[in-house]
């Protein structure tokens, strides 16, 4: 029963926040908090309790650290399927965290309507919760969408608009949303192609995920539903051609709001990939992945120069990540153990320097009332601590041995060196890019001559909590990821299982 | 034919509301009162929905040749039913009590509600052409009286006009198909005509014309473009009860009857007309949803938005197999659910009738700051025209997906993923304008017990079914599968 209170809770608690509002602005913030480190308290529990041996592999019948199943629709033979294993484990604490630092970041940021900002705030994180438990295809697309219109909400109200008054919050809210919706209906379309071949084939209809695992399906229907999943998540993650949202959305939400959509969001892509994309359909994937590998590599080079050639230092961390998205992408499609494990640990590791780094911008900009770095230079002075702390966030966004994110790149790049040799290559060349925008970045802001000589406001201790133990982290990923790895590993072992056998295949028909 | 004591008790539902129209109307007669006749017409359409129950016992039953009660026509004059009687319930609160409200005689309007219902009722059960044009013209007529009822508002009396203008021209497009039919098929019976089309590999061409002509007139009545013309006009001069009983009672009559012709005769669907059908239908998914894009007005818009809507179900009529028949009564019914609770949210917030409605789009700004409920129950329905999980729209859109992925109408299923992608955006231009914070604009207020009025309650439970129907669908799946087409003869 500790599955569904998972996601009911982020529910309840963003409604009392809601409700909470009429006793002061101070109460709905107090109530999300504690809502968030409850939701973080019970993932830690659940890591300390449970065994994370047991994951889904192929051959036999998925097991579950913790399962969960209640007949809901019964014409489609749907249910409300909830499971845990190390995998969603790992994404259900970095929603945890993330979302008690979103709620600590908007503590100043977010003066008008708390209470509904925190409403909007917990029910996306309700959401996400279930997309990494649901393991029924409809409970899953239910749930993927519905984080959409309160991520809507959230950007088109309480987001910036941008400085020249060309692109407002609601478009870019609206952009987010359409671009989410339309591919998700794309999937939806492949989800019920899918449940109607295994219909045709076994005459029974279910959208359960253990069900589904062993349908048989033509070659050529395959891949075709392969790619209707592949849509919905490279638009999500995002994947180079579809990630034209993401700028705008990171741009103008408020910090909360980039903080989830880079932290969490775009890896419900990556877990959607990990999760059903690749089990389902092992031999499409298998005949994809050099087409997913390379555009994981237009990502990492096209992201890291659009990253250098941003003004506004947000849409510079926006693109930031669509570079670091195309490390994940290829660790995904490699089909090796120590590339997926690296591609979870990458996905921890930019959920903390992102959400991190947004952090920061969102106390620049309290400070500077300004995201463009033209107008900044010559910070490094005037304001306490900030500074040094972006250089260190700075220096393990591109990857510096000792924090989190140089484990996962490496990981990745060893990994799929194995099979595709040159993919790696090039894509190693891409770290240098990443050098680059982020050093540019912090020598933009901090360096440089002054704009004026006044000092400015200091970090607090709430700032520096955050941040520091943010910080924290990402060393402790750093230098002893052991934990983490162990938790993933059974689920990536499967993931390799699927994959593996079906490049096997792949190589022996050509 | 000896009509039995069976017979009265499938009529009941048309019984028991003719009898209401006759007794409103000499009410009104004997006294004028605004109060006694909402009153009147909600218990004989409490009555009518009522009498659906024991009609569930001698069902599947054929009432003379024109006319057949099946389970199919209890699931739609039942939705029929209870669209009007909402519509009734914001009619009594947008023609105002006493003093204020409108100026004109109330009373009649209820009247010409009760008889297009009635209409429509007739229209679900026929079973011949005969019945479909006796239904059809029952239902449109008063319905010219119902949007031009504002006759000292221009753009209501116009909208009478137009609307009573191309409506007549729809009715004899019908007409001259079904006399073209009938010399054909030499007959004016559903199933005969089926069968006389079916007798032949192809249907010959005096058929497939009428059944073309035919396609025109219920084309109009549908707002299926090209023949939409009329629509975004009507919706916007008809007073807003009355466009929600255009949007919703009307429609849904219409569709059924369309439905029940082309499974009746199936060779109706094949050939070029499944061309033609699948054609209009991608055609009124995009242009619905781009004419909708640049709307201010929120009538015009729902308007705009409704054709596109009827765009969907032809997806399912096209498919016309499988899951489709289903598809149809779950979508029928989460679009009457929210189209109601969208209009009525209008009606609401034009009530008492001042002179025109409050349809413009400015005065909903920041909407959400003042009347909170108010606002949630317009956010639940915009979302669920979109489409959006946790409302019924949902489960309807996902239903006309499943239909279009099981009969593979890869080009259909296509146009609907593209239109819900464009109909996203006015959807959330709507829903993002009710939450704005503009502090210098003229405020325009529900009046501030409306949730102490009926239309009040019944529009937040409208608003509470879309999310409970988009929650637990299971009870309405049910109810749609078990009413499928009973063929009597």
């Amino acid at each position: 029963m500790i599955l569904p209170w998972l996601i009911l809770i982020p529910f309840i608690g963003g409604l009392l926040c809601w409700l909470g509002e009429r006793f002061g602005a101070t109460l709905p913030r107090w109530i999300a908090l504690l809502t968030m480190s409850l939701l973080l308290g019970i993932g830690l529990w659940l890591w300390a309790n449970g065994d994370y041996t047991l994951a889904p592999a192929p051959g036999a019948d998925p097991q579950w650290t913790v399962e969960f199943k209640v007949l809901w629709i019964e014409r489609f033979g749907i249910s409300l399927h909830l499971a845990l294993d190390g995998l969603s484990l790992l994404m259900i604490l970095l929603t945890g965290l993330l979302g008690v630092l979103s709620v600590l970041c908007s503590w100043k940021e977010i003066q008008r309507h708390v209470g509904f900002f925190h409403l909007n705030l917990m029910w996306i994180l309700g959401g996400v919760v279930g997309v990494f438990l649901a393991l029924d295809l409809f409970l899953f697309f239910f749930f993927w969408e519905m984080m959409l219109v309160p991520m809507y909400f959230l950007i088109a109200l309480w987001g910036h608009s941008s400085s020249d008054g060309k692109k407002t919050r609601i478009y870019a809210a609206t952009k987010f949303f359409i671009f989410t919706q339309a591919s998700g209906l794309i999937m939806l379309v492949a989800i019920l192609g899918l449940v109607l071949v295994n219909f045709n084939n076994t005459g029974v209809i279910t959208f359960d995920y253990s069900q589904l695992l062993k349908a048989e399906l033509p070659a050529g229907t395959e891949y075709l539903l392969m790619l209707g999943f592949f849509i919905a998540f490279a638009v999500k993650l995002p994947v180079v051609p579809f990630h034209s949202w993401l700028p705008d959305a990171h741009a103008q939400a408020p910090t909360a709001g980039s903080v989830d959509l880079a932290g969490i969001l775009l890896k419900t892509a990556a877990y959607g990939l990990l999760r059903f994309a690749l089990p389902l359909f092992p031999n499409a994937s298998a005949e994809f992945a050099p087409i997913a590998m390379t555009l994981g590599l237009i990502g990492i080079f096209y992201g890291a120069f659009l990253a250098f050639a941003q003004t506004d230092i947000k849409r510079l961390i926006a693109f930031s990540s669509v570079s670091h998205m195309g490390f994940v992408l290829i660790g995904i499609y490699s089909g090796s153990q120590q590339a997926l494990q690296g591609a979870v640990i990458q996905m921890l590791a930019h959920g903390l320097s992102a959400a991190a780094l947004f952090i920061l911008s969102g106390q620049l900009y309290e400070r500077l009332h300004t995201r463009d770095m033209r107008q900044m230079g010559g910070l490094w002075h005037r304001i306490a601590y900030l500074p040094a702390i972006s250089l260190f966030f700075a220096a393990a966004s591109l990857g510096l041995p000792g924090t989190g994110n140089f484990v996962g790149e490496f990981l990745i790049l060893i990994g799929s060196f194995v099979s595709a040799p040159w993919v790696t290559v090039i894509a190693t060349s891409g770290l240098v890019f990443g050098s680059v925008y982020s050093l540019i970045m912090i020598h933009r802001a901090y360096f440089g001559p002054a704009k004026s000589e006044e000092v400015l406001a200091g970090m607090d201790s709430r700032e520096m909590i955050m941040v520091l133990g943010l910080a924290v982290l990402l060393i402790v990923l750093g230098v002893y990821p052991q934990p983490f790895l162990d938790t993933s590993a059974a689920t990536m072992s499967g993931v390799q299982q699927w994959l593996g056998s079906a490049f096997t295949q792949l190589a022996s028909a050509r | 034919m000896d009509l039995t004591i069976q017979h009265f008790i499938a009529l009941a539902p048309l019984l028991i509301t003719t009898i209401t129209v006759v007794v409103v109307m000499l009410a009104i007669a004997w006294r004028r009162n605004h109060s006694q006749t909402f009153l009147l017409s909600t218990v004989g359409l409490n009555l009518a929905l009522l009498s659906i129950l024991p009609v569930l016992k001698v069902v599947p039953l054929a009432v003379t040749p024109l006319l057949t009660v099946d389970k199919f026509a209890c699931l739609y004059m039942a939705l029929i039913l209870v669209a009007t009687l909402a519509c009734v319930t914001l009619a009594h609160a947008y023609l105002g009590d006493g003093g204020s409200g409108y100026p004109g005689n109330r009373e009649e309007l209820y009247l010409l509600i009760l008889m297009a219902a009635l209409g429509g009722l007739v229209l679900v059960c026929a079973q011949h052409l005969a019945g479909l044009f006796i239904g059809l013209e029952l239902l449109s007529v008063p319905v010219y009286g119902l949007v031009a009822y504002a006759f000292f508002n221009k753009r209501s009396l116009e909208a009478g006009i137009k609307y009573m203008v191309l409506s007549a021209a729809g009715s004899a497009f019908l007409l001259f198909g079904m006399a073209l039919l009938y010399a054909d098929a030499g007959s004016l019976a559903f199933d005969t005509i089926g069968k006389a089309l079916a007798a032949t590999s192809m249907p010959s061409l005096l058929a497939q014309l009428g059944l073309g002509m035919m396609l025109v007139g219920l084309a109009f009545k549908l707002s299926l473009v090209p023949f939409h013309l009329w629509t975004p006009d009507v919706y916007e001069g008809a007073p807003a009860p009355v466009a929600a009983f255009l949007a919703t009672a009307s429609k849904v009559a219409v569709f059924a009857v369309v439905v029940r012709l082309f499974m009746l005769s199936p060779a109706a669907s094949s050939g070029v007309l499944a061309t033609v059908l699948s054609v209009i239908a991608v055609a009124s998914i995009l242009v619905g949803n781009l004419l909708a894009l640049t709307q201010s007005n929120l009538k015009r818009l729902l308007g705009y938005s409704s054709i596109a809507h009827f765009g969907y179900l032809l997806i399912a009529l096209v498919a016309s197999k499988g899951l489709a028949l289903e598809a149809i009564g779950v979508y029928l019914v989460t679009y009457v659910i929210t189209s109601l609770g969208a209009f009525g949210v209008i009606t609401l917030m034009s009530s008492p009738y001042n002179g025109r409605d409050a349809d413009a789009l400015y005065e909903y700004r920041g909407l959400f700051w003042r009347r909170p409920y108010l606002t949630a129950v317009l956010t639940v329905m915009m979302l669920s025209l979109a489409g959006i999980p946790l409302t019924a729209g949902f489960i309807g859109k996902f239903y006309i997906i499943a239909t279009g992925v099981e009969s593979q109408l890869w080009w259909l299923t296509g146009a609907l993923v593209v239109g819900s992608a464009i109909g996203v955006f006015y959807y959330l231009r709507v829903m993002v304008t009710l939450y704005l914070i503009e502090p210098n604009l003229r405020r325009h207020d529900a009046p501030f017990n409306w949730e102490q009025r009926t239309g009040g309650v019944m529009l937040l439970a409208i608003a509470i079914l879309a999310f409970v129907l988009g929650v637990y669908p299971q009870p309405l799946l049910d109810l749609v599968q078990h009413a499928g087409l009973q063929l009597v003869s």
